[in-house]
């Protein structure tokens, strides 16, 4: 089996090849999000998504280090149950007017799949023991980052309704 | 540690240059340029052995973005541009990008005969049903009920079809894509390069300024709903009985590409100049 036919990992090293991949691409995504709110002059969130990108890199590297090996998987060459890695945020989520608050909505949103992307793998009866037992120790952790950005995302207030209202709109017509 | 963890086999990221895409927060042209990576990486071609063109339009600032020849043509002229550059390098691969006003409307008839001569191009068109860069005016594409301040009528008139008319006209792969699959995209994008011929990829792509309600596509699209075919006639009954919303390949025919007879091979410029002597 090639790795573009695989779904899910038979072994551990696959597993662990699979969830650095994941982070690699969460990381090279929130740092190309960085990028983009920096072109359109939202520093704040733009500097959010920088410290997202780093956290996820952190992540990466961790694997990297207890695996020894020298640099992340092709995240292109998994298949997911989601568009991309379940960790990756989707470009169409993103507006030019979001706030903190929204940004870290989005992270949660991440967390909360790669939770449940492990916890599946580790519920398939199918799978080893040990791969199962890796498996559940990583939907914990991404259950404990969910929750730490649920407490990072209550330092900042829930925008209003109007909150994406521009007075000076960039597509006025008239 | 699996293969694709030890080979230095290209990535994604490898095929995308330093210059920051300018689209606005949210655009679908994103995930093109993701795909388009992806695909690229997957195929393992070189920089040198890729070429990028592009007409005008926010879609069309595509060769900017990727790290490989690129050519940011005129309005509705990639299409000669990228056939030329084939014609002239038969060993690049090419790949031809614009958005549907610039492919369907400035650049219509060109569509046409690319279908029609089958030239070994993959041509990616980015379709928002609006003119996003000029701030919002109905395409081709355009719903003809879709209302705006520049269009508050609707157009009145109906939309372009263009899958429809490329396997009408002869391309040799027709298939639609969506930019919130990045990963399906790619798998597309990948066929239509291997397909010899002129290989056409509509792609649902979001505009989020000026088509707000596109974010829905997201939950109406339909993956893996066409069923690819070989064959015209069933091809052309599933595109007519299609809502615009199903995504995958359509159509893999094997239709040889216009290749011309190799000529004199390279020509000094005194002599090609003489040739236009008064």
């Amino acid at each position: 089996m090639s790795d573009r036919d695989r779904n899910d990992p038979g072994s551990a090293n696959e597993f662990m090849a699979q969830a650095c991949a994941l982070e690699a691409e969460a990381a090279e995504r929130y740092a190309e999000l960085a990028e983009l709110m920096r072109a359109h002059h939202n520093s704040e969130v733009a500097e959010l998504f920088g410290k997202l990108a780093r956290i996820e890199g952190l992540h990466r590297d961790q694997i990297l280090e207890r695996m020894g090996w020298a640099s992340a998987p092709d995240p292109a060459t998994f298949r997911w149950q989601t568009p991309e890695g379940p960790e990756t945020t989707d470009f169409a989520d993103l507006h030019y007017l979001m706030t903190p608050w929204h940004a870290l909505g989005l992270a949660e949103h991440n967390e909360r799949r790669a939770a449940e992307f492990f916890e599946r793998v580790a519920g398939r009866a199918d799978l080893s023991a040990d791969l199962r037992a890796v498996a559940a120790e990583t939907a914990v952790e991404e259950r404990g980052h969910v929750r730490l950005i649920q407490a990072w995302q209550a330092r900042f207030p829930e925008p209003g309704p109007d909150w994406d209202e521009d007075l000076d709109p960039p597509a006025a017509v008239d | 540690m699996t293969e694709a963890a030890t080979a230095t086999i290209p990535v994604p990221s490898d095929y995308k240059s330093n210059v920051k895409p300018v689209w606005c927060p949210g655009c679908g042209d994103f995930g093109v340029l993701n795909a388009m990576a992806k695909a690229m990486a997957r195929l393992g071609l070189r920089p040198e052995e890729l070429a990028v063109v592009s007409g005008i339009g926010c879609s069309s600032r595509i060769p900017a973005y990727t790290a490989c020849y690129g050519f940011h043509g005129v309005h509705g002229r990639a299409l000669p541009t990228g056939t030329g550059l084939k014609l002239a390098r038969p060993d690049l691969t090419v790949i031809v990008t614009g958005g549907d006003g610039d492919g369907y409307s400035i650049g219509g008839n060109h569509f046409l005969h690319a279908c029609r001569r089958n030239v070994d191009l993959t041509y990616i068109v980015m379709d928002n049903r609006v003119y996003g860069m000029t701030k919002g005016q109905p395409s081709p594409t355009t719903e003809t009920h879709w209302t705006s301040k520049l269009a508050p009528l609707g157009t009145g008139i109906n939309e372009f079809h263009p899958m429809a008319i490329a396997l009408a006209a002869g391309a040799n792969f027709v298939a639609r894509g969506f930019t919130g699959d990045p990963n399906g995209l790619a798998d597309i994008i990948v066929q239509a390069i291997e397909t010899p011929g002129f290989s056409f990829i509509e792609v649902l792509s979001p505009c989020i300024t000026f088509r707000p309600e596109q974010k829905d596509w997201k939950k109406t699209v339909r993956h893996g709903n066409l069923s690819s075919t070989a064959d015209l006639a069933l091809a052309a009954r599933q595109i007519f009985s299609d809502d615009g919303m199903n995504l995958g390949v359509l159509y893999a025919g094997a239709r040889p590409p216009y290749r011309p007879p190799i000529g004199r091979g390279r020509v000094a410029a005194a002599d090609l100049a003489a040739e236009f002597r008064i």
